[in-house]
Order: structure tokens, then C-alpha cells, then sequence
């Protein structure tokens, strides 16, 4: 199926893969675009394009550079930016090693089972003792290799001496595993296999469901970042430029920063003139100017043509290396967050422990015997293990992120689930985040054609204004006229020749208004006014908000006029200009007042704000550094789902409660039952299996609650 | 009791060849792009052969 054109060329030179993040991938034409756009081209011999991670593998010849294969990809349509390292392997070889035990417990379970149900029907004597033989065969490696990932972090939790899930689960499947062995041996009437294996199988399915929840919004995150600014052109003595990376650059080289580009280190402007655009750094929205002698800083990115720029601090001595600096302190406290499963297991895992080890001593000093007494506190450690306890959370968090991903909410790990339902405050940032973080054009003026060859313009450019143009052209279905000899001059405009007729997109004459634009083809021009809105729905949400009981500001690196502004027309507080470590002393205030503050923002001047927040969410559009910071993030125009990540926050923590209740409730009332050494293998199997599903379908409730 | 010892190997097998189909799928990256597989159906083959 979709075979690549095989190349026919013979002996082809040395190949390299390659992979880009394309986000613009959406449905099965993309796919085939860029599959066969890209498999036609010199050089390519394959292209393979994974949907669900928003990315494309291409085999090339080495000679053919990563820059080439973006312009590629770029004229077939698509923003493309390199992959350098895959981030998520980690993850990925966790799901998968999870997965794998999950599988092979299932395999367990479902053999045992056959002969347990045998057993349970009446099978006796040398049938019997052969199905338990049977059983421990399969058990034993079954467990010990699906049981690695509870042994191991129980392991590591005792190492530190604290408790977690892990523990009474190990010390119940070890103990139960050891006791029907020796059942097995002397050829009793009960051996416990079935559940132990059952055990391990439901909270397996429980960490599978977590460690998916997070592959799949993380995917969906990776997808979003870019690798700007990590390497730079540098100019050698001898005029050439070599690629290098940003942590081996040197003050005193030489970087050619090309249009589009983030600059990697701070420095000054040798040569070249034009703007750059600071709205990631500080969070103001208008385009900088920049001349031979200007100071410039690692992070900002080049709007027009090349510049020279010497380098004046490297890696830790930049602007971008202190907001770093200051994410990983404010991001410490978030580290001592533990999560509600956690908090249960430390309430839970010392009753269960002292409950067994009562009726182990209750039934010795009742005269039962030791080897009765241990059935029996088995039995209540089998009985009251964690087992619907390990998906009560798991299962409504993966329910609730599923509901919030389809509202275009990616929610990164359940922990972030948990403090998203405790804010009571939200801090904004208003450029980028409260409004949109291109300008808008208003593009009412212009016919089809016009629409057409602007479209044809802009894409030759990395201006705001000419991306906003791209975006919203793009958006409404235009195909691009070709514009040949297209060039961009800093404070004038792009122009160009369309069949033969020059065509400009440039500042209207006589007008010294920033947020403005004109299109000339030929003789004709028209006027294309550009406003930075808000994001359509930003009045809902704001509202959806303070029905939840939060109260909401505006928190803004921007000039005070344009925040009040906005906040004017919102009717928000606002504190405006302010730097990231006013921002990170505003939330550290709050906290101090006992509040849970939520930080919404998209610069990396946000970054220390959203590490240290209680909470933190970032648009899609936002610096990687900003989004590696935040909880969450939302992809779009719409800010709804920034609301709607707290509503459901909310209910699926209401949810977990209830599924503690309804698992800690079921086993409850099993163990007077296994007190009494009423307990046999079927009814934990049965007790086991029911609370599960129970917890389970109780989860599956939240899959409305996004609305 | 003969019939057992047919049935229960059987059985066990069984659950093992499935259990290897998954280790090899998995192994394969069969679950890599489960969405990219549901959309490229719908990709026409015929043009640009």
C-alpha cells in the first residue's frame, strides 16, 4: 500500500534520515501530498509520514541539507521544522515495557483462570493437583516478569523508607504467590495463582492507561516544537558558514541569522538592517527595529533580511539562559506535589498491612494454627489490595484527558490533572495568549485574484503580518499565485512580479500607523488593516471561569497603554510591564496568600510564571520553553478550553473520590468475609473483577463533561 | 483425563501464539500510527502510477 517511486538510479550515495514535525497534517490527502510530493523529488528516496506524532521520516542522500528538504516541505504547503533528538523515547520505552507486561498477564490470567474455574467446579484429587501444577508453571514467570515495574518502584520507595501503592501490592502478590506454591506442594484444596495474577493484570491496565494518556498528549506537544535557536550559522575567517550548536558557541564568532530565524546567543549587529520580533522574550506585541550596533538577544527572531551579528554572551550568560535559571527554581516547588493515588496508598497501605497482620495473630491467639492464620491474612491482604484503588484514578483521568483532547486540550500527566482542579485564581498574558498572537488582517477588500497573489507574497515572508496574512488565507481555502523575484526590504515591504505585473504587499504611503499594510498589483492597491483581537470566545471563557468561583487578571510583559487596553475592554485588573521576575513575585505572592493561582501565557518571559504557578496552561502557539513549563496546552483560536480544563479537572476529581469510595467500599465489605476465613480464591476473584468494572464504567461518565 | 492432555496444550498455545503476534506487532511498530493507518485507506492509489 502506498508504495514510495522506487529510485532506478544504481549505487545511490551514503543516505540519512531526517525527520520534521509538521503539524499541519490533518487528514489522509496531507499524507499522500507529502508522501508522493516528496518522493518525487532528486535525492528523496522515501518519505513516511506518521500521522498520529504529526511527523515525516525522510530518507535522503546526505548531500541534500535539512534547510532543502524544509523549502520542500514548505512548497508543498506545510510548516516543517527539524527534529533533532526524539524527547519521548523515554516514554515511549515505558508504555511499550508496560504494554508488554500487560499482554503476558493477560496471557497468565486468562490460562489460570481456564484451570481455576475447574477447580472451583469440582474438579479434585490428581486432576486438581495437576491443575495447580499447571497453574504455578504459568504463574511464576508470568509474574515475575509482569510484575517488574510494582517490585522494582516498591524497591525504590523502601530504599528511601516511604510507602507507596507499590508496596502492600508487592508484599500481597509475593506472599499470595509463595502461599499457593506451598499449597501447591502439599496438595491443598486452595492455591491463590488466579488472583495474584488477576491482581497484577487490572493495575497493569491501570499504568498502561496513564503511561497512554501521557505518550498521547506528549506526542501531541512534541509535534508542536520547534528547534529554533538551538544552533546558529557562524561565519568562519575564511567566509564560510558552518552550523553549530547553540552550547558551542563562543563570544567574538560570527552568526548570519537568516529570516525566519531565532537568534541562538545575545550579541550586537554588525551588519544588515531591519526588525526582529521580541514578543517571545518580553511579550511585546510590535516589531522591534534593528541597525548595525543594536543589542539583540538569544531567542528573539529575525523578521527580514540576514543579519550579522557578533556574539556578545553565550549559554549561561543570556537573557533566555536566566529565564531558564529561573524556571528550574520556581519549578521545584511543583516537584513536592504528590498525587492524590499516593496520598490514598499513605492512608491506606498501613490499615491494610496492620488489618492482615491482626487477624494473623486474632486467629493464632484464637488457637487456628499458623498455617491457617497465614491463609487467612492472606486473604484479607488479596481481598483489600489496591486493585480497583489502581484504576480509580488511572481510568478517570484517561477519560477526562480523552474528553478534553477532542476540545483541543493536551493535558500532560495526571498530576497536572489534579492541581488543575484546585486553582482559584487565573493569571493572563495578554499578547498571544488573551489575544492572538498574529495579527489579523481584514481582508474584506480583496477579490479572489488579489486574495491569491497576496497569498503568493507572503509566504515569502516571516513578518507577523505576512504570516497572519498566510494563516488566514490559507484557512479560508486560497491557492497561492507563484510570485517570481520576490524580495522583502526591512521598513518598506515585499514586492514582486506576478505574470510580468509587479505586485507589492507594503506600508501604505503617507500613514505612520504600525498596524497597517497595503496590497498593490499593478496600478491597483488595496487597504489591508491589521488588528492583533482578542481570541474570539475570550469573553466566554473569562465568564465560564467566574462561574467556576475564579477570579481572573491580566499579567503582561507588554506596554502599559496596550494592556489597558484590553483589560479595559474585559474589565480585568491588570499589572502591565512586567519582567519574569515580577511575574514569578507576583504568583509567589499569591501562593503566600493561600491562593492556588493558574498562569495562562505563551513567551518565554512567561516561563519562570508557568513553572512556579499551582497550574499553568500555554497555547499551542507558544516557545517550546513555555510549553515544556506548562501542565497543558490548547491548540487553536479559541480560549474556551483553557475554562473548560479547570471544569473538568474538577469533575474528574470528583469522580476519583467517588471511585475511591465505591473500591475502598467493595473491599470493605469482603473483609469481614476474609476475616472470618470465609475468603476462597473465587470470591477475590469475583470481589476483584467487580469493583474494577464498577470503577471503571464509573470513570466512563466523564466523557461528556467537556461541554 | 487423555483428553486433558490434548485440550489444555492446545489451549495454552493457542494463548501463546497470540501472545508472540503482539511482542512481534509491537516489535514491528505496527501500533506506531494507529490514526495515519485509519486515514491512509482512504488515499487513491491509482494516479501518479
Amino acid at each position: 500500500m502506498n508504495v514510495l517511486a522506487p529510485d532506478t538510479t544504481a549505487a545511490l550515495p551514503e543516505l540519512r534520515d531526517t525527520r520534521f514535525t509538521v503539524p499541519g497534517i490533518r487528514c489522509a490527502g496531507c499524507i499522500a501530498k507529502i508522501e508522493r510530493g516528496l518522493a518525487g523529488l532528486d535525492g528523496i528516496e522515501s518519505a513516511r509520514v506518521n500521522f498520529s506524532a504529526k511527523r515525516v521520516a525522510i530518507r535522503h542522500d546526505a548531500q541534500l541539507s535539512e534547510e532543502a528538504l524544509g523549502k520542500a516541505l514548505r512548497e508543498l504547503g506545510f510548516e516543517a521544522q527539524p527534529v533533532l533528538d526524539n524527547p519521548l523515547a523515554r516514554d515511549d520505552a515505558e508504555t511499550q515495557m508496560l504494554l508488554r507486561a500487560l499482554a503476558v498477564a493477560g496471557f497468565g490470567m486468562m490460562n489460570i483462570m481456564l484451570l481455576s474455574v475447574s477447580v472451583w467446579s469440582g474438579a479434585g484429587g490428581a486432576t486438581r493437583e495437576l491443575f495447580h501444577w499447571l497453574s504455578a508453571l504459568i504463574a511464576l514467570p508470568t509474574i515475575a516478569y509482569a510484575g517488574r515495574p510494582f517490585f522494582s518502584s516498591a524497591l525504590m520507595a523502601l530504599r528511601y523508607r516511604r510507602t507507596n501503592m507499590d508496596v502492600p501490592i508487592s508484599i500481597g502478590v509475593i506472599l499470595a504467590t509463595a502461599l499457593s506454591v506451598h499449597e501447591t506442594i502439599i496438595g491443598a484444596e486452595h492455591a491463590y495463582f488466579d488472583s495474584a495474577v488477576m491482581l497484577l493484570f487490572f493495575l497493569l491496565a491501570g499504568r498502561a492507561l496513564d503511561a497512554s494518556m501521557r505518550g498521547r498528549t506528549r506526542a501531541g506537544i512534541g509535534a508542536l516544537l520547534s528547534s529554533m535557536g538551538r544552533s546558529a550559522s557562524v561565519i568562519r575567517s575564511d567566509g564560510a558558514t558552518e552550523r553549530v550548536a547553540a552550547d558551542r558557541l563562543k563570544p567574538g564568532m560570527m552568526m548570519l541569522v537568516a529570516a525566519g530565524e531565532a537568534l541562538a546567543a545575545d550579541g550586537e549587529v554588525e551588519q544588515g538592517t531591519g526588525a526582529i520580533d521580541n514578543a517571545m522574550l518580553t511579550g511585546e506585541s510590535a516589531p522591534q527595529p534593528v541597525a548595525p550596533g543594536s543589542p539583540v538577544h538569544a531567542g528573539a527572531i529575525n523578521l527580514f533580511d540576514p543579519l550579522h551579528v557578533r556574539i556578545t554572551a553565550v549559554a549561561g550568560d543570556t537573557v533566555i539562559a536566566e529565564i531558564a535559571r529561573l524556571m528550574d527554581e520556581a519549578g521545584q516547588s511543583r516537584s513536592r506535589y504528590v498525587r492524590i493515588a499516593d496520598r490514598a496508598a499513605r492512608l491506606y497501605a498501613p490499615a491494610v498491612h496492620s488489618l492482615a497482620a491482626l487477624a494473623f495473630v486474632g486467629w493464632m491467639l484464637a488457637g487456628a494454627g499458623w498455617h491457617q492464620s497465614l491463609v487467612i491474612a492472606i486473604a484479607v491482604l488479596i481481598i483489600t489490595c489496591p486493585c480497583a484503588l489502581g484504576l480509580a484514578v488511572p481510568a478517570a483521568q484517561v477519560v477526562a484527558s480523552g474528553a478534553l483532547i477532542r476540545k483541543g486540550l493536551l493535558v500532560k500527566d495526571g498530576s497536572a490533572l489534579e492541581r488543575l482542579a484546585e486553582v482559584d485564581i487565573a493569571l493572563f498574558d495578554k499578547t498571544g495568549t488573551l489575544t492572538l498572537g498574529f495579527p489579523q488582517p481584514d481582508l474584506s477588500a480583496l477579490d479572489d485574484d488579489a486574495r491569491a497573489v497576496a497569498l503568493g507574497l507572503a509566504q515569502h515572508s516571516c513578518h507577523p503580518f505576512s504570516r497572519g496574512l498566510v494563516d488566514s488565507l490559507r484557512d479560508s481555502g486560497i491557492t497561492p499565485e507563484p510570485i517570481d523575484h520576490a524580495r522583502e526590504e526591512a521598513g518598506k515591504g515585499l514586492t514582486g512580479l506576478w505574470n510580468g505585473t509587479e505586485v507589492a504587499l507594503e506600508r501604505p504611503d503617507g500613514q505612520s500607523a504600525v498596524m497597517a499594510s497595503q496590497l498593490r498589483i499593478g496600478g491597483r492597491c488595496w487597504a489591508l488593516p491589521f488588528s492583533a483581537p482578542l481570541r474570539p470566545d475570550t469573553r466566554e471563557a473569562l465568564d465560564r471561569l467566574r462561574t467556576l468561583g475564579i477570579e481572573s487578571r491580566i499579567l503582561s510583559g507588554d506596554r502599559s497603554d496596550a494592556v489597558a487596553r484590553v483589560a479595559r475592554e474585559l474589565g480585568l485588573f491588570a499589572h502591565a510591564a512586567a519582567s519574569p521576575q515580577e511575574k514569578l513575585a507576583q504568583l509567589e505572592q499569591l501562593k503566600q496568600q493561600g491562593h492556588f493561582p493558574l498562569m495562562v501565557g505563551d513567551g518565554l518571559n512567561d516561563g519562570p510564571a508557568l513553572a512556579a504557578a499551582h497550574a499553568s496552561i500555554a497555547p499551542g502557539t507558544a516557545s517550546d520553553a513555555s510549553q515544556q513549563a506548562a501542565d497543558a496546552v490548547f491548540i487553536g483560536e479559541r480560549l474556551m478550553p483553557v475554562a473548560l480544563a479547570v471544569q473538568v479537572a474538577r469533575r474528574a476529581m470528583q469522580i476519583v473520590r467517588q471511585n475511591f469510595v465505591l473500591a475502598i467500599g467493595y473491599n470493605a465489605l469482603a473483609v469481614p468475609l476474609a476475616l472470618l476465613g470465609y475468603v476462597t480464591p473465587m470470591i477475590a476473584a469475583i470481589a476483584m473483577s467487580m469493583s474494577s468494572i464498577i470503577v471503571v464504567s464509573n470513570s466512563l461518565r466523564l466523557a461528556g463533561a467537556a461541554r | 483425563m487423555s483428553l486433558l492432555s490434548f485440550l489444555i496444550p492446545i489451549a495454552l498455545g493457542m494463548g501463546a501464539a497470540g501472545l508472540a503476534a503482539f511482542f512481534w506487532a509491537m516489535r514491528n511498530d505496527q501500533f506506531e500510527d494507529l490514526d495515519g493507518a485509519a486515514n491512509r485507506i482512504l488515499i487513491d492509489e491509482e494516479e501518479s502510477l
